[in-house]
């Protein structure tokens, strides 16, 4: 970007970076507090982005560059994968289950925070040499003298690094089949002879308002059958319920004519998923 | 502006993300947490590699790059089995350190 | 030659416990023959003696390095000097005398073998205890007469009085035992060596000034232990209680062990380490105190006992208080201690076969208010005990007159309020003498004849005495020869020892070049002790003799004074034993198990319950959440940079 970056502050660096770090702690924020795994990870590769804006004001273009196509590109692209896999929609319950956690992990980030802040402070600087001369040759020109000079070792055991990374990551994912996969044949066999569910599995939406995979179809009587949602949506949990959304908008439709027609409205909130035979049998009772 | 600026920046980027790390239960969240966190080292090394005129900060911070590249795809791959065998992604889950 | 004279009693004991049944015919004329050699050895060593000049009768036999370790080294090695050959005298000429007789007295009894085995055990034990060179070997003679002191008391094992009184004889020989064997280790610690001469040549540079390598402080220690272990063997006060009950032996046992020869040991003891007691004044007095103590409680025991044996035992007590006193006087009376030691032992040693010899001829019966008039019927045995009584109140003339005497001056003697004290005390003590034995030999040999009418033989006598065989009235009648015999040679010894030995004070001469000796210059002149002596013991024969001699003796003992309530009982000293020390122990132990288990336990269970809860707490650290170890880390690099940053400030 600029080239004064490199040996002063100029003004104009100041405010990018006021405004730029405002959206970075938020961004970082953000990917803490999300509930969603993809929001947090849209908010962290805001922030790395912003980051790659201040590599690049301190003179470090590769690197900046770097970090928007690795990282924001690359690594945070295979983050979005793994939480396709996992199931994009599933949103965290952000309640704490270990009694204190939260707390000691404030207290101790506040702590840490602090310390660090203080450290820093203690750290006087007044004046500091730019990088005007160590990329007088050019940044890349520069990183890859010492990348393939003074740090060729620690280059040459990097790639072995990611090499072995390659394979350890198949070697996890990978799953060896053991046995041969089984024919429709023989899975139909099998079906009949355990004689549990012998004809096809309903499809999803069928006797549903809605018609969409994660949406359980309705028997006749109103309840969802789970058997019509396939089985790695069902091992989620990812499954919407639909049943009560007719009720309530029944319920809904008949306050709004009962306010339209001036009736005494229901004073009873609706139950969501209650009857309305029972509802109504409590109500003779009363 | 001093450039110091640029280390609090990191440290408050930092202390985010181990907080993060620490709250957090998803597992794939708290990895981005440590993503946070090592950027924000990153940011500092590249101050530092400003501050004292010279390109070894920018290097190590290259290498630190390579490094989270392969944590991170082994990490992922760990989260991909875990939730494979486990049918989660929680780290509350993955209890196996007290029987 | 010297280890000859161990080595046959030692073999005799070997032969005669390890032989089994098949030497139950012979084996008293084995252990008789075996002390006889013993006794021949010691008379030829003696004549050696004799042979040489005053200054050159030591005598030292290296036999083997019994403990051959650097820096601490003990030898078994003999000495023979003229202290030990007189000892070594005594007890195999008595010692050969009293197996004789044993062959009488315990003709009917099965285990004979054994008693005879048990006899040479103790006198191989008794030689290697005042023949020994250092104190080492001393210790090993002293328990081994407490061992066959311990087996001969319980011989009768299957009298539970008996075994009882073995134990405890045994027991409270312990405790003079630790006190010996405390000396033993200070003396090492001190002098670095046991043996005799070193240790007493050094005490001796010690006091003499020049180079004092000891403090008295520990010279002081050293001696007191060794007058505690002198107390626990020599039946002294406070560990005085364990002779009497040990009556419960065989007689010829109690004339052996418990009055000539072993009791004696506890003088033998001050009296060898006699350099050392010299350096210690303050333990010197000590000794003197006991002394006195005893002479006079055993006196007090011996006056209010009806039974033979333990009058007899008190006394023992009595006689041996008046050895330590004098041994306590330092080199006045050395000599004369042991003199009377060896007077002693000869006519002690004729009383207790002479009551053996009454018990013999009287069904076993020990209550000397159920004899009366026993002249008649055992006319040896009356000759030779009534000696042996002249001698022991110190008739003029006899054994005791000339020793007894010579104490009392020596007491007399030691000077200042001191000596008028002890002077007082032995004179006094000699007055009771005289009644006590008086009213023994009243009421054994004269007066009426109490046995006869007996409330018809007891209805509980069978079942008591259920192999006296006799039963009934019993048949006074003489003992055998097997047994006068001895009792004869000892009455002699009783009358003529102390004049052989006082007239010309050769037996003092003889000794002084090992306990050295010195005139004592008593406050009134010795005639005027000796007719003092005289009176007193006329005053006491006169007293017992009003009291017993004038007046029928009832069969059934009157309830009796305070005082000799108090005497039977031993004046309390069993009651006071039981109530200071097993009381006491008891409560020391409970208490001890009371701070065990509430503070020694405590601490430990209360340390185990309080990391076993600390524990418990902690574990809740341990939750298996990933996360709670992430904040335990996070939390523990703060601290880390807390730290860092602390260390920088500072």
């Amino acid at each position: 970007m600029n080239a004064l970056a490199a040996y002063s502050t100029s003004t104009g660096e100041a405010v990018q970076f006021w405004i730029l770090g405002t959206i970075a702690v938020l961004g970082a924020l953000g990917t803490v507090f999300m509930k969603r795994a993809v929001h947090s990870a849209l908010c962290l590769a805001g922030t790395m982005i912003v980051l790659a804006v201040f590599y690049l004001a301190n003179g470090a273009y590769f690197l900046g560059i770097v970090q928007i196509v690795v990282y924001t590109g690359a690594i945070m692209m295979l983050f979005l994968f793994v939480v396709m896999l996992v199931g994009v929609t599933a949103a965290d319950s952000l309640k704490e289950t270990i009694r204190g956690q939260r707390w000691l992990a404030l207290l101790c980030g506040l702590g840490f925070g602090a310390l660090l802040v203080g450290g820093i402070g203690n750290a006087t600087l007044t004046e500091f040499e730019g990088l005007a001369a160590a990329n007088s040759g050019g940044n890349i020109q520069g990183l890859a003298a010492l990348l393939f000079g003074k740090y060729v070792f620690a280059f040459e055991i990097t790639g072995a690094l990611l090499i072995t990374a390659a394979v350890g990551a198949m070697v996890l994912t990978h799953r060896e089949r053991t046995e041969r996969a089984k024919t429709q044949r023989e899975l139909a066999e099998e079906r009949i002879r355990k004689g549990e569910y012998i004809p096809p599995l309903p499809a999803p939406g069928v006797y549903a308002r809605h018609n969409a995979v994660d949406i359980a179809g309705l028997l006749p009587d109103g309840t969802p059958s789970e058997l019509t949602v396939s089985a790695t949506l069902r091992e989620r949990g990812q499954i919407r319920d639909v049943s009560t959304e007719a009720i309530a908008d029944l319920r809904a439709l008949e306050q709004r004519s009962a306010e339209r027609l001036e009736r005494k409205p229901l004073d009873r909130q609706p139950r969501p998923g209650g009857s309305t035979e029972l509802t109504r049998a409590e109500e003779a009772q009363q | 502006m001093n450039p110091v600026n640029y280390l609090y920046l990191a440290a408050l980027l930092f202390t985010i993300g181990a907080t993060g790390v620490l709250v957090r239960r998803n597992a794939i969240v708290v990895f981005m947490c440590i993503e946070l966190m090592l950027n924000a080292c990153n940011l500092s090394l590249i101050a530092f590699s400003r501050m004292h005129g010279n390109l070894d900060g920018q290097i190590i911070a290259f290498f630190t790059m390579v490094v989270a590249a392969a944590e991170v795809v082994v990490g992922l791959a760990i989260i991909v089995s875990l939730f494979r065998t486990r049918h989660s992604a929680s780290v509350d889950d993955a209890r196996l350190m007290k029987l | 030659m010297i280890a000859l004279l161990i080595a046959a009693p030692l073999l005799g004991a070997a032969v005669l416990l390890c032989g089994g049944r098949r030497l139950d015919k012979a084996g008293h004329w084995i252990g008789t023959a075996l002390a006889f050699v013993s006794f021949g050895l010691g008379a030829v060593l003696f004549a050696g003696l004799l042979g040489r000049g005053a200054e050159d009768r030591t005598l030292v036999q290296h036999l083997y390095s019994w403990v051959p370790v650097e820096g601490f080294q003990a030898d078994v090695a003999f000495r023979l000097d003229q202290l030990s050959i007189t000892f070594v005298l005594l007890i195999t000429g008595v010692g050969s005398l009293i197996h004789v007789y044993s062959i009488g007295y315990m003709e009917h009894d099965e285990r004979r073998r054994r008693f005879f085995g048990y006899l040479n055990l103790f006198l191989a034990a008794m030689l290697i205890l005042v023949l020994a060179d250092n104190y080492l070997l001393l210790y090993l003679g002293w328990e081994g007469v407490g061992l066959a002191s311990y087996l001969l008391i319980g011989f009768w094992q299957h009298k539970p009085s008996a075994a009882t009184a073995a134990k405890k004889a045994f027991l409270v020989n312990r405790v003079g035992d630790m006190g010996l064997s405390i000396a033993v280790m200070l003396m090492f610690t001190t002098f670095g060596t046991f043996a005799f001469t070193p240790v007493l040549d050094s005490v001796g540079a010690a006091t003499s000034g020049a180079a004092a390598p000891v403090g008295e402080g520990t010279l002081t220690a050293i001696a007191l232990m060794l007058l505690l272990a002198a107390c626990g063997k020599s039946a002294q006060v406070p560990l005085q209680s364990w002779l009497g009950d040990a009556m419960e032996g065989p007689t010829p046992v109690s004339a052996l062990i418990h009055a000539a020869t072993m009791v004696t040991a506890g003088v033998y003891l001050i009296v060898r380490s006699g350099a050392i007691f010299d350096a210690a004044p303050d333990a010197q007095l000590v000794v003197t105190v006991v002394g006195a103590v005893t002479l006079i409680f055993g006196a007090i025991v011996g006056c209010a006992k009806d039974d033979i044996k333990k009058a007899l035992a008190g006394s023992t007590m009595s006689q041996i208080g008046y050895m330590v006193l004098a041994a306590g006087l330092g080199p006045i009376g050395y000599a004369v201690a042991i003199m009377h030691l060896v007077t002693h032992g000869f006519f002690k040693a004729g009383l207790f076969l002479g009551a053996g010899s009454v018990m013999h001829g009287m069904n076993d019966e020990v209550d000397m208010r159920k004899y009366g008039g026993l002249r008649k019927y055992m006319p040896v045995t009356f000759v030779t005990f009534g000696l042996g009584y002249l001698a022991i109140i110190g008739f003029p003339g006899l054994s005791g007159f000339f020793s007894k005497d010579l104490i009392i001056e020596a007491a007399f003697a030691k000077g200042g309020v001191q000596g008028w004290i002890l002077g007082t005390v032995t004179l006094v003590g000699a007055g009771i003498t005289a009644y006590y034995m008086t009213r023994v030999m009243l009421m054994t040999f004269f007066g009426e004849e109490r046995w006869r009418n007996l409330p018809a033989a007891s209805p509980d006598a069978p079942d008591v005495e259920p192999a006296a065989g006799h039963g009934g009235v019993p048949h006074p009648h003489e003992s055998p020869k097997v047994m006068t015999v001895p009792m004869i040679v000892l009455a002699f010894g009783s009358v003529f020892a102390g004049a052989f030995f006082g007239i010309g004070e050769r037996f003092v001469h003889w000794l002084e070049p090992v306990t050295s000796f010195e005139h004592g210059h008593p406050p009134v002149s010795a005639l005027t002790v000796t007719a003092a002596t005289v009176t007193v013991m006329a005053i006491g024969v006169g007293l017992a003799w009003l009291h017993y001699g004038r007046r029928p003796v009832p069969v059934v003992a009157p309830r009796g004074s305070l005082l000799t309530r108090a005497a039977r009982r031993d004046l309390y000293q069993d009651d006071f034993n039981h109530v200071v020390l097993v009381r006491g122990g008891e409560h020391l132990t409970r208490s001890l198990v009371y701070v065990d288990h509430t503070l020694v336990d405590g601490v430990v269970n209360g340390t185990a319950a309080g990391v076993g809860g600390l524990s418990s707490r902690m574990r809740r650290l341990q939750n298996g959440f990933a996360r709670s170890y992430a904040v335990s880390m996070f939390g523990g690099t703060a601290v880390l940079v807390a730290a860092t940053l602390l260390m920088r400030a500072v």
